[in-house]
This record gives structure tokens, C-alpha cells and sequence, in this order.
């Protein structure tokens, strides 16, 4: 089967064509782009990404009005039907504003904007975005993100950490996160945020390939299926 | 009627950026300050007919984020 891959563009994305390009170097198909304002996604689409950028600017919170754009209902009906959705830095963002995962990105504890690559320890190598990952595996991808400080209270802290929901975890210290989470999974699993861009790592002419990883697992799962 | 809200982070939530404003009020050479804590004001001109459930509504569906903010929404009539 052909795989159909969406990624979502709302005004002030600037990681989606790296997602696209992503996608369409792993899976081999073309990446289907869809625009905020469509209020109807692709029929039988087989996973959708939600790209880093300053959706709406960054306006009342990081994600908050994309959270609410007429696409996100759509986007959130096909994630309770089971549809994989990835999304990277203000895709995380969003996914967080809407609901479908739980927490919050605040402001960096610096105050500063961070850019550059860090190292990830993956603490959950069964998901359906990372079993191409060993559990405990050390990998580098770049990050460049203002609201990466993931904050929930610590009930829900332990909740995701007791269900494996914890899918990537800071070496060091970042960004101020709540035990350095650096991404987190939905209760179904089939719902992933993360602040670091594995899209931005996926060719060695990137300087590594560590985020190739993710999309073969995501992608082979549903080529599988 | 105009409706103001403001939004606050929880207490207990840490606020880097109010860390940063006292710092720089020290910087300044203001004592006393003991604490700072940065929020927002969203002033809203709305119709009269306007409830006090929706204006809830509001908040809770866009204004404010539940998982770190608070909100207090005040009113004031306008001749």
C-alpha cells in the first residue's frame, strides 16, 4: 500500500516542508499538505504531522489559536479514531492546547531561546514511534524552541511516568521540563509530542540521522498493518 | 459593557519571566520587592446580553490555559 502522510501548514509554520521532505524521503510517497483554514482532512489518511514554527505568532500562548483552527477538529476526531499524530516543538505545542496530550510548554527557565542539539535518552522503545529505538538508547537531535519548559502538575507526572507515556527524556538539563521530559505520549499511544526535530535529522548531510528512526518505526508499523 | 480578564499562572507554577522582571528591578536599585509574578489583561467590549457563563466559557476554552493559569474576569458597565 501506498502510505499517506499529511502535514499540516498554519500560517507561521516554518518546519513543515522539512516535515514533508521527511516523510517523502522515508516512506517513498509524496507528502499530502493540508491548510489550516480546511475544515475536512484527506480521506484514509495514515498518519498527520504538525510542524514546528509560530503558528498565529506565538498570539496569547505557543499553539493556542492553531489549537482552536478550523483543521484541529478534524485533527483530533481522526486522533480519537486512531490515527497517528507526531507533533514537533509548536506541533507539541498545539497538540498540548488542544487537549490531546496533557500538560503544557511554558516559557524556557532561561528565558532564552534555545537552538542547538541535544541528547535524548529513549525511555519508551515500544511505542508505535519509536520500536526502531533500543530502550535507553542515546540519540542527538537539534532543537530550537522559546516554550519548551513542559510543566504538568505532579499527579498527571506520574501517571504518564507509570504508563510508559514518557517517550523521550533530556540527558541534561534544558529547557527547565518537569523530569526533563522531552516528549510525551497520548493514553492510546497513538499520539506523540516532542520538542526536539527529528525531521531535522534524518539525512547525514544534517549532521546526523538519529530522527530517521521515528518515522521508519511510525511508517513501517502502518505499511505492516 | 467592557469585561476584563486577567490571567495569572497558578501559584506554585514557576514564573521564569517574573523571576527575570524582579531581577531587573533589583538591577534598578528598587528594594523591597519580594516577589513578581508576570500576567496578562484580555479587555473585552462586549454586548450587554452578554452571560456571565459565557464569558466563563471563554476563558476556560481559549483566554486561559486550566493546566497553569487562573483567571478573574472583571466587569464594568459603560454609560
Amino acid at each position: 500500500m501506498s502510505f499517506r502522510g499529511a502535514v499540516v501548514t498554519f500560517p507561521g509554520s516554518n518546519c513543515d516542508r522539512d516535515m514533508a521532505v521527511a516523510l517523502e524521503a522515508v516512506s517513498g510517497a509524496p507528502a499530502i499538505r493540508v491548510w489550516h483554514g480546511d475544515a475536512e482532512l484527506p480521506d484514509d489518511l495514515d498518519f498527520i504531522a504538525l510542524p514546528g514554527g509560530f503558528s498565529y505568532g506565538d498570539y496569547l500562548r505557543s499553539g493556542a489559536m492553531a489549537a482552536k483552527s478550523p483543521v484541529m477538529r478534524s485533527v483530533i476526531a481522526a486522533a480519537d479514531r486512531g490515527v497517528p499524530v507526531l507533533g514537533v516543538c509548536n506541533g507539541f505545542q498545539v497538540l498540548t492546547e488542544s487537549g490531546l496530550l496533557p500538560g503544557a510548554l511554558m516559557r524556557n527557565g532561561s528565558q532564552n531561546f534555545i537552538c542547538r542539539t541535544v541528547e535524548l535518552k529513549v525511555e519508551n522503545s515500544q511505542s508505535l514511534f519509536t520500536s526502531r529505538y533500543e530502550a535507553g538508547e542515546i540519540i542527538r537531535i537539534p532543537l530550537a524552541h522559546h516554550d519548551g519548559n513542559y510543566f504538568a502538575d505532579e499527579d498527571t507526572l506520574d501517571r504518564l511516568e507509570g504508563e510508559g507515556r514518557v517517550a523521550f527524556r533530556y540527558v541534561e538539563k534544558v529547557n527547565g521540563s518537569r523530569r526533563d521530559i522531552a516528549g510525551v505520549l497520548n493514553a492510546a499511544g497513538n499520539v506523540l509530542g516532542m520538542m526536539p526535530h527529528p525531521e531535522r535529522a534524518i539525512d547525514p548531510a544534517h549532521g546526523g540521522t538519529d530522527g530517521r528512526k521515528l518515522f521508519e518505526s511510525v511508517i513501517e508499523a502502518l505499511v505492516r498493518a | 459593557m467592557k469585561a476584563r480578564v486577567f490571567v495569572s499562572l497558578k501559584p506554585g507554577v514557576l514564573d521564569p519571566q517574573g523571576r527575570a522582571v524582579h531581577h531587573a528591578l533589583e538591577g534598578l536599585g528598587f528594594s523591597g520587592v519580594e516577589d513578581v509574578r508576570v500576567g496578562r489583561m484580555i479587555e473585552m467590549d462586549v454586548a450587554d446580553n452578554v452571560t456571565d457563563e459565557a464569558l466563563d466559557d471563554m476563558c476556560r476554552k481559549l483566554l486561559a490555559n486550566m493546566v497553569i493559569e487562573n483567571y478573574r474576569i472583571e466587569k464594568l458597565e459603560t454609560a
